[in-house]
């Protein structure tokens, strides 16, 4: 296999601000493959931001090192890394687009910065607003369009320098559901399309099932877990991956005994397998919670159940479990 | 009362104080752009902190817009002397208009420059701009509506020094009002140049105001 594009290791950023000392990040490795769409997730102050930040350089790390296409650019003299910066774009949550200038000028600004003439630049500008579906909004400016078209702008900005990848930092965060879709959708259109490497920071686990081929959880600012989305979803090892492939927002796992989560083919067969569980087991189960996920583009089933607290009862279902060919997994620590 | 001489004296005293007025507003602007550039970049949040040059800098602005015009006016008597030859009409009054009006102005810039989103400059610097790049191509004209509102601000206040500087050796609408108002008591030519100073004021705000609207394309 090729080099990893970006290859961070052992990366540390301390942050140092009068008589306190925060390690915003500790001993993080990641090696993120050409091509790959990488998510990176974990909760508010978890991290994300400074990770994504310490690979353009936005932040300097304090220890470790962040190779892109092998080179270090913690070693960068500030042109060679402005060279750098330029073969990669980056989105943010915010948007970031000039409020002065219009769609078209926005799109050209980092090509005015690289030194490309002018009629070139706008060459270039109409076939990205093109691509992100903006053509007819050349003109108008950031404060006349909507959260979803600042966000196609910024993306299309983004690309302009024909970068070979794309940083994401919680680009669809301040975005309504269906315009996250699009967005993202945008975003896994470009990868395929174009081959560019992305790297998707976000919150919600939703986010990673639709457009990631791995992730990693990062949790106080170290990485917990990480692999394929599937290897994740299917078998968390980590308090903090259960919590995430649950749903977000659910408390279940932190309340309660015995519980466990039942995952599985399809969408429309909960009755049945909780209805055959129930008859054969001769147990009583709770639902706790239940959901169906798009997973690598398959439907999977999953349910949280709880189940009485009586070892042999347990044990029955687990054969069942066994047997039937169900993914039964104990959630909560006891 | 109301005769020709009269009205070419007022005239010209408009003039001398629009030129006075002009001219330090520019000079103003050209020492005051790059220390407020400076005092936005280099602080110890900015894009190159330098805590000591900014420190350095921040103190001297603060000294020089703690001291009272006339008192400063007087003080820099030999540096206008020996720039312009003399101490006394328009050119010779720019001089302490000038030093009095550049930290004004230094401080007007720098509140603009950061009203700038730091999300914007995050992004350009994202996408490899350079020092001066991020300096003219994003703090600046994304600063542009503000730095115009700014200017009307400036240009008023350096247009009311002007009429003070009336009293030690300045000319314009100032000299004016002091020589005939207060040493002669003509009330009238008095109350004459004072609405004429209005007048200026109003105009020059206004244009400033509509500078502003035009040139913000964020309220269409
Ligand atoms: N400039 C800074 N100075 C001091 N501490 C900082 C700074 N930037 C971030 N931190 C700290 O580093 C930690 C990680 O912050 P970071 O912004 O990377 O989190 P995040 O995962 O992106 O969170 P969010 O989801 O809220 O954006 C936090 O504890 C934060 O307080
Ligand atoms: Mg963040």
């Amino acid at each position: 296999m090729a080099e990893p594009i970006i290859q961070i290791q052992n990366l540390e950023k301390r942050f140092v601000s009068k008589n306190t000392e925060v390690y915003a990040l500790r001993g993080v490795s990641l090696d993120i493959e050409q091509g790959d769409i990488f998510g990176i997730i974990g909760k508010s102050g978890a991290g994300k931001s400074t990770l994504v930040r310490c690979i353009n350089m936005l932040e300097r790390p304090t220890g470790g090192a962040v190779l892109v296409e092998g080179k270090d650019m913690c070693r960068l003299s500030n042109a060679e890394l402005c060279t750098a910066r330029r073969s990669m774009g980056m989105i943010f949550q915010q948007f970031n687009l000039l409020m002065q200038r219009t769609t078209e000028e926005n799109v050209c600004f980092p090509l005015e910065l690289a030194g490309v003439p002018k009629h070139e630049a706008k060459k270039r500008a109409a076939e990205l607003l093109q691509l992100v579906g903006l053509a007819e909004r050349v003109r108008s400016y950031p404060s006349q369009l909507s959260g979803g078209q600042k966000q196609r702008v910024a993306i299309a900005r983004a690309l302009a320098t024909n970068p070979k990848v794309l940083l994401c930092d919680e680009a669809t965060s301040a975005l309504d559901p269906a315009t996250t879709d699009s967005v993202l959708a945008l975003i896994k259109d470009i990868n395929t399309r174009l081959g560019i490497t992305v790297i998707v920071i976000t919150h919600e686990m939703s986010v990673i099932e639709k457009i990631c081929n791995h992730v990693a959880i990062i949790n106080r600012g170290t990485i917990v877990e990480s692999g394929t989305v599937e290897e994740v979803f299917f078998h968390p090892k980590t308090e903090e991956a259960r919590r995430l492939v649950i749903s977000e927002g659910q408390k279940t796992t932190e309340s309660g005994k015995n519980l466990f989560r039942l995952l599985f083919n399809g969408r429309s067969s909960f009755e049945p397998v909780i209805a055959n569980l129930v008859r054969e087991c001769d147990v009583a189960v709770n639902i706790m919670f239940a959901n169906t996920k798009d997973i690598g583009g398959q439907a999977f089933g999953q349910m949280l159940l709880q189940l009485p607290d009586d070892p042999e009862v347990i044990a029955r279902v687990l054969a069942y479990a066994k047997a039937k060919e169900l993914s039964l997994e104990e959630m909560s620590n006891g | 009362m109301v005769n020709e001489a009269l009205l070419w004296m007022l005239a010209e005293g408009v003039y001398d104080t629009l030129y006075m007025t002009l001219v330090s507003t520019l000079f103003s602007y050209f020492f005051g752009m790059f220390m407020g550039v400076a005092l936005v970049v280099w602080r110890p949040s900015g894009i190159r902190p330098r805590p000591v040059l900014y420190g350095v800098l921040d103190v001297l602005v603060n000294l020089t817009r703690s001291f009272p015009f006339l008192i400063l006016m007087i003080a820099v008597i030999p540096v206008t002397r020996l720039l312009i030859g003399t101490t006394i009409g328009n050119n010779a009054t720019v001089v302490p208009l000038v030093i009095a009006a550049a930290p004004f102005v230094a401080r007007l810039i720098e509140s603009s420059l950061l009203e700038v989103d730091s999300g914007v400059v995050e992004a350009a610097q994202s996408m490899g701009a350079t020092m001066p790049q991020l300096i003219t191509k994003v703090l600046i004209p994304e600063a542009m509506p503000s730095l115009i509102n700014g200017s009307a601000i400036a240009a008023t206040t350096i247009l009311g020094y002007s009429a003070m500087s009336g009293a030690v050796g300045g000319g314009g609408l100032g000299k004016l009002a002091i020589m005939y108002g207060y040493n002669r008591y003509q009330t009238d030519i008095m109350f004459a140049t004072v609405v004429l100073l209005i007048i200026i004021v109003q105009i020059l705000q206004s244009i400033g105001n509509w500078m502003t609207k035009r040139s913000d394309k964020r309220i269409l």
